[in-house]
């Protein structure tokens, strides 16, 4: 899933100083599973941000609604009712950054705003914990690196690591941080596949990355 | 016992700590609680196994969300005692309101106030 | 010849070759390189000149190497994938031979994260082997990865670093073998201390018949006090200190501890000129570069056989 934590209420707090009445929007999609953005969230920041404005002495007026998803163009349409029938001097997104991106666009003249930063691709290690596992980068390659992604994990990207600053099974950036060469290489080495890891990686092919641009996916089969 | 405690108490029964959620405390505060408190069960005896660890944490992170308005984190609180320390709520009771009593009325009333006289 | 440098031809000739290193400076003094160069001039056969080390701004390796080649001395230089693409690495190594540097080190680079500009976005579009591979590519293909063939090839003495001492270490013997598969002509290690595991290492690359197929330099950075040694022993990642070392340096005066520590690299490298699979020695001897002499002469390798 997409993981995202709630900017600072401070930050937020400046964002919409000037305004006075707001829909603050949650998404139930990945944000609702890292405990982002999800309708209980929208609850907690709608009420945090309204004792703060009181105690500066400006009251603001916050409407809640969660969406299904924001991602679709079909559950921010879902938006057009509120949005029409309230004067709101904003909307807040509480999904990931798609989520306020497809909302400005729904909506031409409505300004936008975004209260998580979207942080990576990943999934929950324990109940409060997540890690990230993938970077997106268009070619899925980890079955060659005994299932584990060394583009996403590895602190330097290595093909062909790990490098010299792995210690302990650890990365050189953190202690926190796992070597995910070194973990690469234990699996390998329980699957009895090290001589695989014996083998030069040559040049990644980047074009199916971000660095070939912004990416779309189109299927006829589906498309209308 | 017949035990007096302060009368600026406005208390809540919920079932077990664990049920009280971070909204609540929140609420309270938004709604203009000088303070709010939880007393649960001494930790390692709720009847729910984790209830009142769950509370908590919870407390911690409201503390946590109000250190980042600026308010003070200290006019929410959580203490464990058993059923059968009568006393000690008391107790808890009048060392709260004295915190509270220092700490002074909240912000969140007076900046609405602030806003009244500015006018 | 690959590419006939100095180094190179030293190797060819059966001798215990010796390199020295040279940070730049965090400024545009140019005058500051002649200063520390001076020291070295003479004593090794060429001098790595470090690529924004640690991660810290500093003045352009390949700039640095061509004062050094105004100065009569040989550079290595050092390239790191940190900061630049598969376009820029190429240009700069075609920039590199056209200013007449021949020795090449291919590093991944350490991580911004602990130099002076951590916010910025790193690059690693390639790593250390491919780089290595992209070096041999255009030096025996004449080609640049995409293939396309090179109008003027340039001719590499292609190096790159090898840490003993970080794990997992029964890896790290394959990753020596990877590199030279790579394509590597020469291997600095890092610095070494724990000479037992040092021993092993070797071993295990002599015994894979590694060592004949790349010439192998051990790194030898002198301790100039307790406090450093501790310092390496403790916050550099992957570098391996032993107790005994430390303990005898407590055991002079503070002001000979300098002094004790010149004495062991001495120590190691004669017993490094002895092992079977080393060719050469990698004096690190940072901030210290006046005291590199003493060190070289001391273990015996001065005056450097003449090879030109």
């Amino acid at each position: 899933m997409v993981v995202a934590e709630r900017k600072p209420i401070e930050e937020i707090l400046d964002m919409i100083k000037e305004f006075d009445k707001v829909l603050l929007t949650g998404c139930k999609g990945c944000v609702t599973v890292c405990n982002a953005g999800g309708e209980k969230e929208v609850g907690i920041l709608a009420s945090a941000l309204k004792i703060a404005r009181k105690k500066e002495g400006r009251e603001i007026e916050i409407d809640e609604i969660t969406l299904e998803r924001q991602c679709d163009p079909e559950y921010i349409d879902q938006l057009e009712d509120p949005i029409s029938k309230n004067n709101y001097d904003a909307v807040l997104s509480m999904a990931c950054s798609v989520g306020p991106q497809y909302i400005a666009k729904r909506f031409d003249t409505v300004l936008v705003y975004p209260m998580l930063n979207t942080s990576f691709i990943g999934g929950s290690l324990e109940h409060g914990v997540w890690a990230e596992f993938c970077q997106a980068c268009g070619s899925c390659a980890i079955h060659n690196f005994g299932g584990l992604c060394p583009i996403a994990r590895c602190a330097k990207s290595l093909m062909n690591g790990p490098c010299g600053g792995s210690s302990g099974g650890k990365c050189e950036i953190s202690p926190e941080t796992d070597c995910v060469w070194h973990l690469i290489y234990e699996r390998m080495s329980r699957l009895g596949q090290l001589d695989k890891l014996g083998n030069v990686v040559m040049f990644k092919d980047w074009t199916t990355s971000r660095d070939g641009g912004p990416r779309k996916i189109v299927r006829e089969d589906l498309k209308q | 016992m017949r035990l007096n405690y302060p009368t600026n108490i406005r208390i809540i029964n919920v079932p077990c700590t664990g049920r009280v959620d971070i909204l609540h405390l929140l609420k309270a505060i938004e709604d203009g609680a000088d303070g709010v408190y939880v007393v649960g069960c001494l930790e390692g005896d709720c009847h729910y196994l984790t209830g009142n660890l769950k509370a908590r944490k919870r407390v911690n992170y409201v503390k946590k969300l109000l250190e980042e308005m600026g308010i003070e984190p200290g006019r929410v609180e959580i203490y464990n005692l058993s059923a059968a320390q009568g006393p000690r709520f008391a107790e808890i009771a009048r060392e709260f309101t004295a915190r509270i009593k220092e700490l002074g009325p909240t912000p969140v009333r007076a900046g609405g106030k602030a806003k009244e006289k500015a006018a | 010849m690959k590419a006939g440098s100095n180094l190179e031809k030293m190797f060819a000739a059966g001798h215990f070759a010796v390199t020295g290193e040279l940070g730049p400076p965090r400024g545009a003094d140019a005058g500051h390189i002649h200063e520390k160069a001076k020291y070295l001039k003479g004593i090794v056969e060429s001098v790595n000149v470090t690529d924004c080390q640690t991660a810290v701004v500093r003045m352009a390796s390949m700039a640095v190497c061509r004062l050094l080649l105004d100065m009569g001395i040989e550079p290595n230089l050092q390239m790191v994938c940190r900061d630049r693409n598969r376009l820029a690495i190429q240009a700069d190594l075609l920039g590199a031979s056209a200013l007449g540097i021949k020795n090449v080190l291919c590093l991944s680079g350490d991580h911004q994260k602990f130099g002076d500009h951590p916010q910025a976005k790193n690059v690693f579009d390639i790593d250390s082997m491919q780089l290595i591979a992209t070096c041999k590519k255009m030096r025996d293909e004449g080609k640049l990865i995409n293939d396309h063939e090179c109008e003027g090839i340039p001719k590499f003495f292609i190096g790159a670093a090898v840490n003993p001492f970080a794990d997992p270490f029964d890896f790290r013997v394959t990753r020596l073998k990877k590199k030279i598969d790579a394509g590597v002509d020469f291997l600095q290690t890092q610095c070494i201390y724990n000479m037992e595991k040092f021993r092993t290492y070797i071993q295990q690359a002599n015994d894979l018949g590694l060592t004949e197929k790349c010439y192998i330099m051990a790194g030898i950075t002198p301790l100039k006090s307790v406090g450093m040694a501790r310092y390496m022993q403790k916050f550099v990642p992957g570098l391996d200190v032993p107790e005994d070392y430390i303990t005898r340096l407590k055991g002079v005066d503070k002001k000979k501890q300098g002094d004790e520590g010149i004495k062991i690299a001495i120590e190691q490298i004669q017993e490094m000129k002895e092992m079977k699979g080393i060719s050469g020695a990698h004096v690190m001897a940072i901030e210290w570069e006046e005291r590199v002499e003493e060190i070289v002469s001391g273990a015996g390798l001065l005056p450097r056989p003449d090879v030109s």
